[in-house]
């Protein structure tokens, strides 16, 4: 399983295109928002803690049909369906290490793009918190829309349409966590419900993956 | 005796086929006689005036569109456990219904809102969730189309309504946090006595049943048409291989 992980995340890495290219797409999303809205920046700062979210969701969503396609094509999949590792195990490894190559990097970028849109320094903390936890919800609940669309050609629009309501709670509850923060009010209640439901995508998500992935390859 | 026996498409045909025209015929004169009583006989609310009769559509399609979903949850689990063909596609039969329904209780809602609140549409707990749910049925029925082999797709789609579930109620509730609401609440519940006046009250029963029954004859029709499209395309894969 580790190796798996290790695996997944150095051909994520060395594959090129997958890698930098959320993040890139989550600086031009925000870089977009001014030229839509105007730079006024108390408009910017109000509706900062959304359009980070927003941005880091939808960037998530971009690298999601690449997470078992490659696999699929080559076979690579039934090999390792077949290996001694259980297939709950193999889709954590795989949302994990999507995850490190996606999660991750877009909490850590989110800070200054936080900066570009005048967002309260109260906020950096909670926007960072909130990111962390709630993008592993959204690496695993990825994972499963894309066990689903695994055996249909051309399957990313559909991705999208199956993962993006199951974003939504996530998107609700970690926009808010940020958004309570910088209008003053205590973010930590907002912040808990987060981590319970990141707790409860962590527990559902990889064995109803495993199901989706059984049925695509019977 | 079971229930299971109906598992059986070619039980299930015999029963539905001899069920529908009872079920149509007690569909139509439920709405029937619910829509003209609730619409023509029933007074003008003091407050709201005409536009409270919208109530007689409203509710029962609002009921009806997260009932389909329950429905089309225990379809779905009846399938991954039991593999009984009918209740798969009972499941996709039910689905664009529930859409409908989910549309029905949209616009309505819309249409006595402009009059009442001032808006067509606000961005309320109850309001945003049923849009929500808009897009899981959206999602559902996309994913049947999409996959080509109907025991793939059965199976599928119900994982996907079973995960689909669990993050619609989530939803429902984080609403809740995001949004003050102006939706009134629930008028109707099984164990508290109704403050609805007994002359909306009578009607809108009716009117419900109605609806549920409409389901039912909608449902067992849709089902018996995916069952003889499969059995055609069995037939044509046979013809062609001969």
């Amino acid at each position: 399983m580790l190796a798996l992980f290790k695996r997944d995340i150095l051909l994520a890495v060395r594959s090129g295109g997958g890698f930098g290219l959320a993040l890139a797409f989550f600086l031009i999303l925000v870089m977009f928002v001014p030229f839509g809205i105007g730079p006024d920046r108390a408009v910017l700062a109000r509706i900062a803690p959304g359009i980070l979210w927003i941005g880091a969701l939808l960037a998530c969503l971009l690298s999601l049909d690449r997470v078992f396609q490659l696999d699929a094509e080559d076979g690579t999949l039934e090999a390792l369906a077949t290996s001694p590792i259980p297939l709950t195990g193999l889709v954590s490894a795989k949302a994990a290490a999507h995850w490190i190559t996606t999660g991750l990097p877009l909490t850590l970028a989110s800070a200054p793009l936080g900066y570009l849109l005048g967002l309260p320094s109260i906020g950096y903390v909670w926007l960072i918190a909130s990111l962390g936890v709630g993008t592993v919800s959204l690496s695993f609940i990825g994972t499963f829309g894309a066990a689903i669309t695994v055996g249909i050609k051309r399957g990313g629009l559909l991705l999208s349409l199956l993962v993006l309501p199951l974003y939504i709670p996530t998107l609700i509850l970690g926009a808010h966590v940020v958004t309570r923060a910088v209008t003053g009010q205590n973010p930590t209640p907002s912040l808990a419900l987060l981590c319970g439901l990141t707790l409860l995508t962590l527990a559902l998500i990889p064995a109803a993956a495993a199901m989706a992935l059984r049925a695509n390859m019977r | 005796m079971s229930i299971w026996e109906y598992a059986n498409p070619v039980k299930f045909m015999a029963l539905s086929g001899r069920v529908l025209p009872f079920a149509t015929l007690l569909s139509a004169s439920l709405l029937l006689t619910g829509l003209v009583w609730g619409f023509f006989f029933t007074a003008d609310d003091y407050k709201q005036g005409s536009t409270v009769k919208i109530i007689f559509l409203h509710v029962p399609a609002a009921l009806m569109a997260i009932n389909i979903w329950l429905m089309m949850l225990v379809a779905s689990l009846v399938w991954l456990v039991r593999r009984h063909h009918v209740s798969a596609l009972a499941a996709r039969a039910a689905a664009p219904i529930g859409i409908t329904m989910t549309l029905i209780a949209l616009f309505t809602g819309a249409i006595w809102g402009k009059p009442m609140w001032g808006t067509y549409w606000a961005w309320d707990p109850r309001l945003t969730s049923f849009m929500i749910l808009f897009v899981f049925y959206l999602g559902y029925l996309a994913l049947w189309q999409a996959v080509e082999d109907d025991d793939t797709a059965a199976d599928l789609t119900s994982i996907l309504c079973m995960v689909g579930s669990v993050f619609a109620l989530l939803s429902r509730y984080a609403v809740n946090l995001w949004n003050q609401g102006l939706h009134q609440g629930a008028t109707l519940t099984a164990t508290k006595e109704s403050p609805i006046d007994g002359s909306y009250y009578y009607p809108l029963l009716i009117c419900i049943v109605g609806f549920i029954t409409l389901f039912i004859t909608l449902v067992l029709l849709r089902t018996r048409m995916h069952i003889r499209l499969r059995r055609s395309r069995a037939v044509l894969a046979r013809e062609a291989t001969r």
